[in-house]
């Protein structure tokens, strides 16, 4: 059973320190969300985990089953089992789904998937995600709208069978109905019951549809409060105010 | 400017099949500002002995004919006048024009090929070959340029009322090759050219693919592909020149650079004269610059001479790989290496696309994997 342990956690971005000592342990079959407002570091978090550049690591560690992350490559990373569902997936021109998609599989998996098994695994996925057969042979995330984008970072996420996933805002711009069939792949994603999911996120909606154990409030670059679910109940009914305030 | 004097054109004004109108290029012109003249091997000045060679080998389907003709041949010269010193040199210097016919309303199955071999011997060899595709005719030619030579030609594809030319140029000289090139497209009324250029090898290739129209409706599209590695010099010097009312081009290159020295030169001259109302035009070149050391320049220049036009722009990009591109990748678990083969792949491949001919099409591709895993 797998286990991402982060421990006090510092990061910084331009010589501005963005995390502030960050500890969270999430173990397979638990899923935990971080909330907080705009700017309290959640994205941040995310990113720096996933290894993005623009990120300085200043101190602490990131385990995944007792190896630190923080040593790896951004591709060694996500083989280790390792996975970022972006809030803003770029586009790649020239870069077709499929193509990126075999690409990925075999990364991760270490040998190049069956032709037709990957065909069918492809065709499964994207029906429960009810993507258009047709996507398959656009350029990566060129002319998606924002709920394309992220039902097509959890294809992903259902293919690449990572081990944690950080999904990072995956409910922002999303309808009720998107949001509703993007949930479902995370709680396909998470029955196995051998996976973790760190779910960061402003709102409280998504969680009436992907229920979380643990629930951790971001403030100013650190968790400021943790809880059950209940926690969230209690944010949708108050909002951040008391964090700002309190880390201002 | 008198009442009587059109608005001239500063672009590419000169024109004559005589050398000495033409004077020995110092590097200080405009038109020769970003060529290496020391690199040309004496193309430019003279000082390159005729004594050079290259096999030239011409494939035709049925219904084609080709014909190696002397210089006094009346076809020769009739739609391009050189507008160069080597350009000019080249039109001098050689022996026998290839001259390629596809009759009225001939569609030819199979594509036409030239392919054009140096073998490396001393000095330089001139060429001249005339492509005409007569009215209705529709057509595709290869020509491609492999191994060791100095090279001087002019290319000249007349393509004729309501006909439709296809050209796919590869240049995949060896690592010493100097190629200097003119291609120039005649369109005549409601004409169709596609032109594909493809630069990969040769120490300094300059290319300079134009088009002028005889009447309205004609239809030009010029796309190239070029990986420039280090030390290699890859100029491509565009005119299209819109003179006929409501008739269309549009030019895109894309390039890759890596490596010490590697030098791309991209120039995209579109003239618009006065009768040329209803002209829809647009050109592009982007390039990507993959390590330090390496060059692009690109200069567009759009003259507009009539107020009539249904469009008219340009557009010039140089950057690195984008950093979020790779990341993405790599968080997915494709290591870099091949994250990045995977957006310069994509960033020439969507250009590539445009060639119909499938075998074509993978014979680029291919071209471009081999030089990506170089």
């Amino acid at each position: 059973m797998s286990t991402l342990e982060i421990r006090d956690l510092k990061v910084a971005v331009e010589d501005k320190e963005i995390l502030r000592g960050v500890n969270l342990t999430v173990k397979a079959g638990e899923t935990h969300a971080i909330m907080g407002p705009n700017g309290s570091g959640k994205s941040t978090l995310a990113y720096a985990i996933a290894g993005h550049p623009k990120y300085t690591i200043t101190g602490g560690e990131v385990l995944l089953d007792g190896v630190d992350l923080l040593e790896l490559s951004v591709d060694e990373r996500a083989r280790a089992g390792l996975f970022l569902a972006m809030q803003y997936p770029v586009e790649v021109p020239g870069v077709s789904v499929s193509n990126f998609l075999r690409s990925a599989v075999t990364s991760v998996r270490g040998e190049a998937p069956k032709l037709r098994e990957f065909a069918k695994d492809l065709k499964s996925g994207m029906d429960a995600l009810a993507i258009d057969a047709a996507f398959a042979q656009r350029n990566l995330n060129e002319g998606f709208s924002g709920g394309e984008k992220k039902r097509h970072e959890i294809l992903q996420l259902e293919l690449l069978k990572p081990k944690i996933a950080v999904l990072d805002e995956t409910d922002s711009g999303l309808d009720v109905d998107a949001l509703r069939v993007v949930s479902e792949g995370i709680n396909r994603f998470r029955a196995s019951g051998e996976t973790g999911v760190l779910l960061i996120t402003h709102y409280t909606r998504i969680l009436r549809y992907v229920k979380p154990d643990f629930v951790h409030v971001f403030a100013a670059g650190r968790v400021v409060e943790e809880g059950g679910p209940e926690l969230a109940d209690k944010l949708e009914a108050e909002g951040y105010e008391q964090y700002t305030k309190a880390s201002a | 400017m008198g009442l009587n004097e059109k608005p001239l054109s500063t672009l590419h004004e000169k024109a004559s099949y005589d050398l000495a109108d033409f004077e020995v290029p110092t590097g200080r012109e405009e038109a020769w500002r970003f060529t290496p003249l020391s690199r040309l091997k004496g193309l430019h000045n003279g000082q390159a002995a005729a004594s050079g060679q290259v096999v030239t080998q011409v494939y035709t389907p049925e219904g084609v004919r080709a014909e190696w003709v002397g210089r006094d041949d009346e076809r020769i010269g009739k739609a391009y006048v050189p507008a160069d010193r080597v350009s000019a040199q080249a039109y001098n210097g050689f022996e026998k024009a290839l001259v390629v016919t596809v009759p009225k309303e001939a569609v030819p199955g199979d594509a036409i090929t030239v392919e054009i071999k140096g073998n490396g011997g001393e000095g330089a060899a001139y060429g001249h070959i005339v492509v005409v595709v007569e009215p209705m005719a529709q057509a595709t030619v290869v020509v491609q340029h492999e191994g060791s030579a100095v090279y001087a030609d002019n290319v000249e594809f007349v393509v004729g009322d309501g006909a439709t030319l296809k050209v796919v140029s590869l240049q995949d000289w060896a690592d010493d090759a100097v190629h200097v090139s003119h291609h120039h497209a005649q369109l005549a009324k409601d004409a169709t050219f596609r032109s594909f250029v493809v630069t990969l090898g040769g120490d300094l290739v300059r290319l300079s693919p134009s088009v002028s129209y005889t009447g309205p409706g004609g239809d030009a599209d010029l796309s190239g592909v070029y990986f420039v590695d280090a030390g290699q010099h890859l100029e491509h010097r565009l005119l299209v020149d819109h003179s006929q009312p409501n008739c269309k081009s549009n030019v895109d290159y894309r390039g890759a650079l890596q490596g010490e020295d590697a030098h791309a030169v991209w120039i995209g001259d579109v003239i618009i004269r006065v009768a040329a109302e209803g002209t829809d035009t647009y050109e592009l070149n982007r390039n990507l610059i993959l390590t330090d050391g390496a060059r692009a320049d690109s200069v567009p220049n759009l003259e507009i001479l009539t107020g009539e036009v249904a469009g008219a722009g340009h557009a010039s990009t140089s950057g690195r790989l984008d950093d979020e591109h790779i990341f993405y990748l790599q968080a997915r678990g494709i290591p870099f290496d091949e994250a990045r083969r995977l957006v310069i792949r994509g960033f020439l491949g969507q250009l590539i696309e445009k060639i119909q001919v499938e075998e074509l099409r993978e014979r680029v591709m291919n071209a471009v994997e081999a030089e990506l895993a170089r």
